[in-house]
């Protein structure tokens, strides 16, 4: 069993490298084929500065040159300086953002799976009840809303009409609304998701079988019925947690949190290649991570999963 | 013999609520259920037979409910429990259920001695140790090889005979008074089908409960049970000792159901069907309401609902046939010397005869 988990471990990780280099391979080419340059934009720069600045980080070579030289860089972990912010490397760049932007979407994530998965039960064993009818209208609600319109509302009502909460994501109390403003639009999908789910799993056989053991209902809920009724769940968590977790632009826009999630848009304007890159990579890296931990979890809750 | 009634139903009445028009699955239904016995509850798919049986353990669904009448199993009126928490008490300790499918029936992420452990610690109050050791002995006994090895293991690791063995030793666990089986063969080949009815009866003998069987299987019924019930429309429509209802029946549907045995027709012949379908349940049956589908109906049977008539002191039929007025039928062909019939099935040989094995 563990080295069948060894091996299979192994052959993920092989696999994620081999996605990662697909990956690489096309955003490099991709984003040179794109007209424009870093050293373009605002005041024009005199030709020869120009192509100063383009012999300094390597871009006046052929392509395919270029494409070797990054990838024995990616090699070395050394993903390069940013064209755009002087005298800082990519790394520095995303690891300082990231902990910002980990720590606020990992929270909002633990609570748009605990809240979620508690509403959806809840929503489904009162099934048509005025109950499920407020938190599916509620969930239907938040999952339909852009980030911007109920970050927007947020910042409007906590912190310009009641003045609870800063409206900068500079303290830790600051951090609290950006934090519901990104749990809100999972949690509800993660509420609507559970209840569906266990009402699927509430009118299978087997819990008929339960009930009919005389198994008290609440034990029916949590042993018999949450467990098959969590997959669905899992299935959308992982891609979830990838993107809570690698921030959001319009979030941290809207309460100035200095996360990572501007970075993704800024350094596409910018056509700050090295960041582009840095960012796309560790996309890839985190979403592969995910998928790879929904894949254990399946295998946690569901033992007919076979891992092969 | 009025002291050994286990469970008594009297003048039961179950309405559901579809959509917002009100159905009536159980019309009207008393019978006694004598302990020890196996009583066989036939009838074909939409009669009431399910229905029927879930009322002794509140397992209905939740549109349906209990309009009329009372259940009384061990002197309380069990009819009247609302509460799934007070139900609790009665499911799976005092009345246990086996359903239809067996590979369905069990949740596919708990192991197998989680199932039949759950039920022993809940009803019994045993230690995690203690229940272990039971439901090995279980698994055992409804023959489960290496049930040790194969405790920890899951559903899927087990074939569909099987798991209907780990079904029937969860039903039993807690040594039930009464065991329903609802048609707890459907889904098995047939092969299979034998050694889990001889498995139930072999239990039943050991454990010495009720066993209440719902199915269509008429091959089962002559097999096992003592009693049957012939069910059409929500009403128990033929009552009796099995051989007075296999080789005596009355009722013109029980004729039907008996001539539509496939094994009784003649080699050639066309394989006789029940003409019609059943009356709509949304709707109140005027007199018989096999009426319009037989071929014997009288004209009151378009008018009057005929009252239970009494055969014999264990056989009773609901037909206006049996009014001393009423004109004299033949029986279908078919079942006429169904006495010979059915002996030639069952005897070394015959369709059924692996059943007594």
């Amino acid at each position: 069993m563990n080295k069948k988990m060894l091996n299979y471990i192994l052959k993920r990780f092989l696999l994620a490298l081999f996605t990662i280099w697909i990956v690489i391979t096309i955003t490099f080419f991709i984003m040179h084929a794109v007209p424009g340059g870093p050293f373009l934009s605002e005041k024009a720069a005199s030709p020869e500065t120009t192509a100063a600045l383009q012999a300094k980080y390597g871009l006046d070579k052929p392509i395919l040159e270029q494409y070797f030289n990054y990838l024995s860089g990616v090699i070395k972990f050394d993903f390069g300086p940013s064209l755009k912010y002087k005298g800082i490397t990519v790394t520095e760049l995303i690891v300082t953002g990231f902990k910002t932007s980990a720590f606020i979407g990992g929270i909002a994530a633990l609570i748009a799976i605990l809240i979620g998965v508690f509403l959806g039960s809840i929503a489904a064993v009162n099934h048509k009840t005025k109950l499920d009818q407020a938190i599916m209208f509620f969930s239907t609600a938040f999952v339909a809303l852009p980030s911007f319109i109920t970050a927007s509302i947020l910042l409007l009502v906590f912190c310009v009409k009641l003045q609870w909460f800063p409206a900068n994501g500079l303290t830790t109390k600051g951090l609290i609304l950006p934090i519901i403003s990104l749990s809100l639009s999972p949690m509800s999908y993660i509420t609507r998701l559970t209840r569906s789910s266990t009402l699927d799993v509430m009118g299978q056989d087997y819990i008929r079988t339960a009930k009919a053991k005389g198994v008290n209902y609440w034990v029916i809920i949590f042993k018999h019925s949450l467990r098959n009724a969590l997959t669905p769940v899992i299935t959308y968590i992982g891609p979830m947690l990838a993107s809570v977790l690698t921030g959001s632009l319009v979030v941290e826009k809207i309460f100035t949190v200095a996360g990572i999630g501007k970075y993704f848009v800024s350094s596409i304007v910018n056509r700050d290649y090295m960041m582009i890159m840095g960012t796309t990579i560790f996309l890839t890296t985190i979403v592969i991570i995910m998928l790879f931990l929904t894949d254990i979890m399946y295998k946690i809750v569901n033992p007919r999963v076979d891992l092969e | 013999m009025e002291n050994n009634i286990i469970l008594s139903v009297k003048d039961l009445e179950v309405k559901f609520k579809v959509r917002d028009r009100e159905l009536t699955a159980i019309r009207n239904i008393s019978m006694d259920f004598e302990e020890g016995k196996v009583v066989a509850i036939v009838g074909e798919s939409g009669s009431g037979k399910s229905v029927f049986t879930k009322t002794f353990t509140g397992m209905l669904d939740i549109n349906g409910r209990i309009t009329n009448g009372e259940i009384y199993f061990e002197n309380e009126d069990i009819s009247k429990i609302v509460k799934d928490s007070e139900w609790e008490r009665i499911r799976g300790k005092k009345i246990a259920t086996i359903f239809q499918d067996p590979m369905t029936s069990l949740n596919p992420v708990r192991t197998i001695g989680y199932q039949i452990s759950e039920v022993i610690i809940k009803h019994q109050g045993k230690s995690k140790e203690d229940a272990k050791q039971l439901a090995i002995e279980l698994m055992q006994k409804v023959g489960i090889k290496d049930a040790e090895s194969r405790y920890d293991e899951y559903p899927f690791q087990y074939s569909g005979g099987m798991r209907q063995r780990i079904v029937i030793a969860i039903a039993l666990a807690c040594k039930p008074k009464i065991l329903i089986c609802d048609e707890p063969t459907t889904a098995l080949d047939v092969t299979i089908q034998a050694q889990i009815i001889q498995l139930i009866k072999d239990l039943a003998e050991e454990y010495k409960f009720t066993t209440i069987y719902i199915t269509h299987d008429l091959g089962v019924v002559a097999n096992v049970a003592d009693i049957v019930a012939v069910m059409y429309a929500g009403q128990i429509v033929e009552y009796g000792l099995i051989e007075e209802v296999f080789y005596d029946p009355r009722h013109p549907y029980t004729w039907g159901l008996l001539s539509s045995l496939p094994q009784l027709g003649d080699k050639g012949d066309d394989l006789f069907a029940i003409k019609g379908t059943p009356p709509s349940l949304f709707q109140e049956i005027k007199g018989d309401g096999f009426a319009p589908r037989s071929e014997y109906s009288l004209k009151i049977d378009f008018e009057k609902e005929p009252p239970m008539f009494k055969v014999s002191d264990t056989h009773y039929a609901k037909t206006w046939l049996l009014d001393p007025r009423a004109p004299k039928v033949e029986k279908p062909k078919t079942i006429q010397n169904l006495h010979e019939k059915m002996l030639n099935l069952t005897s070394k040989g015959g369709v059924y005869s692996d059943r007594d094995k």
